[in-house]
């Protein structure tokens, strides 16, 4: 079905038909304002990119143009402000389709981020689909986000979690997920990319054995979107989110992705302005795709500027970029090997520029401010996932987590500041 | 800048490493949990009384070398004391590593004086005041679990 908002909105140049550059860490560096910082006296090295990553200047310029040249509401003024706000809020929305290869744009419902997504789909899909008696798949590298809301849902319904496990390099156990489909699962969300082991794991497989069983699946792209390419009619996932700001755009927007269908047949999550097509106290009607599910007022500014994200992310050689996340993790893992009484926590085969640990028995958060003082950010606690800190037997983990802009410099100032951490507690 | 020298100080990574008061109190007269659910910090204290005093005192649990030596100097410090002087030495130290201004005349903290430097950082202040906030618990007989993220703290 071709939406209202195809006829609305000129069609925007196919993707990747300017040529990009070839990769370069330190050229892209420039781009970053906030790299240039001194921290303790030290320059940034900022390595807690998995919990949010750095925006480019022209995502902050789109910011600041939005306020300063277009501010007005969407979908509904006949002013001439309120029209190029639309335009430039919808186009955002396209830009998306397109990042991701949905097939239409309305597929693509902006929400605040991961999380509000996925309870979106708890909320609306899981209550009008989930009874008693029911079972949810997730697995043990669950971030909470993705526990929490079906772990809810259950409660209220009297459903229950199937949990697939997790092996000793942190990579999910395939041949349990697949003992653990009956008549009785109804939905299976899983993570693509984890926050904390960063294991990538195999989404195609694991839609294709959800779908062998006739079961909607749902991926958690937060930590997947930043360090690859993802094709949503490819993976042929029936739900897919991630966050904005850790894919180089605004904090407070995201995306979930749900396919045509299912997202129509869903009934609303918040109920507001925008979201209805009639209101009378005795009957309402719901709108139609997208809006049905944006009531109120949306984070335009944030969709513009997560829609500058993504023209970022297709003027660099994303590919390239890719690439060079890998080597650099692989750099990392060789270096930080020789800290000693360093420990890897999650050595998947196929893994994502997230790099956890832990140094003999020295709690995280001493770590985390030793490094500081070095002006080098990591991540210290048990990062939200705590089934995954209970599988290692450890309170909490250190985490490392790149992007594209860091370089092997970064990594050298990381393994330096572990070296004198061991001299601290020695 | 704060000094890193100033929050890793020898006494403290002596009492991180071998804390004293280290143990369980079979059938203590009080106890009570205190639990940082934002990275995972555990301490469980037990208290005997006679009396309003103090009579002996201990700790278990598993966090970072702030809170654990903070729990050790602590309960090295609060042998022996009423229950009241306890009260008043917890406030000194909340304001010790609180207030830069008024905080009180670090000569009369003893050895917690130690602690100072933690209002360097505010990201470890809850590491620090954990087992404080379990032992005024404790004391105030609140079997209750208190946590850095609830009301109490």
């Amino acid at each position: 079905m071709s939406s209202p908002l195809d006829i609305l909105m000129p069609p925007l140049p196919e993707r990747a038909s300017k040529p990009v550059q070839p990769f370069n860490a330190s050229r892209t560096r420039a781009d970053f304002p906030i790299l240039g910082q001194q921290v303790q006296g030290h320059p940034l090295v900022y390595l807690d990119n998995a919990a949010t990553a750095q925006k480019p200047r022209s995502v902050i310029d789109a910011l600041s143009h939005y306020y300063t040249d277009q501010n007005a509401n969407v979908h509904r003024g006949v002013h001439h402000l309120s029209q190029v706000a639309t335009d430039a809020y919808e186009a955002a929305r396209r830009k998306i389709r397109q990042f991701i290869n949905a097939k239409t744009d309305i597929e693509c419902l902006f929400v605040k981020g991961t999380t509000e997504g996925i309870n979106l789909i708890a909320q609306t899909y899981g209550r009008q689909n989930i009874g008693p008696g029911d079972e949810i798949i997730v697995s043990e590298m669950e971030h909470h986000s993705n526990i929490v809301p079906w772990y809810m849902l259950c409660e209220e319904k009297g459903a229950k979690l199937r949990v697939i496990p997790i092996n000793d390099k942190g990579e999910l156990c395939i041949d349990t997920y697949r003992t653990l489909f009956n008549e009785r699962t109804k939905l299976v969300s899983v993570v693509h990319v984890s926050n904390v082991l960063g294991t990538i794991n195999p989404a195609k497989e694991l839609v294709q054995i959800a779908h062998e069983h006739d079961v909607p699946i749902h991926l958690d792209g937060a930590q997947a979107v930043p360090h690859q390419r993802v094709d949503m009619q490819k993976l042929d996932c029936d739900f897919y989110t991630f966050s904005g700001h850790k894919l180089f755009g605004p904090t407070g927007i995201g995306i979930l992705y749900g396919k045509e269908y299912l997202l129509d047949a869903m009934p609303p999550y918040q109920g507001g302005g925008s979201m209805i097509q009639n209101v009378s106290f005795e009957k309402i009607t719901y709108g139609v795709l997208p809006n049905k599910f944006e009531a109120g007022t949306p984070h335009i500014a944030g969709a513009i500027g997560l829609g500058a994200a993504i023209d970022y992310l297709d003027s660099i050689d994303f590919a390239g970029a890719e690439l060079y996340e890998s080597e650099l993790l692989e750099y990392a893992h060789g270096l930080l090997s020789q800290v000693p009484g360093l420990k890897f926590i999650g050595m998947a085969e196929n893994k994502a520029g997230v790099i956890s640990f832990v140094v003999k028995d020295i709690h995280p958060h001493d770590v985390g401010t030793i490094l500081d003082q070095d002006g080098v950010a990591v991540r210290a606690g048990h990062h939200c996932a705590q089934p995954i800190m209970k599988h290692f037997d450890i309170p909490a983990a250190t985490r490392a987590s790149l992007a594209f802009y860091n370089t092997k410099e970064d990594i050298d100032a990381l393994s330096q500041s572990l070296h004198k951490v061991i001299r601290v507690f020695s | 800048m704060p000094d890193l020298r100033e929050l890793y100080q020898q006494l403290i990574l002596d009492h991180n490493k071998n804390p004293r008061n280290f143990r369980t109190i079979e059938a203590a007269q009080r106890t009570a949990e205190g639990n940082n659910p934002l990275c995972g910090d555990r301490v469980t204290l037990y208290v005997n009384l006679e009396g309003d005093h103090i009579s002996d005192i201990a700790f278990q649990g598993s966090g970072c070398a702030i809170s654990k030596a903070s729990a050790s100097l602590m309960t090295d410090a609060l042998k022996g004391k009423t229950v009241q002087e306890a009260e008043a030495m917890f406030h000194n130290f909340q304001d010790m590593i609180t207030k830069k201004e008024s905080g009180p005349d670090l000569d009369t903290m003893g050895k917690l004086a130690v602690f100072s430097g933690i209002r360097d950082y505010p990201s470890r202040v809850k590491c620090a005041t954990l087992p404080w906030h379990a032992a005024h618990a404790a004391l105030h007989n609140h079997q209750a679990s208190i946590t850095t993220e609830g009301e109490t703290l």
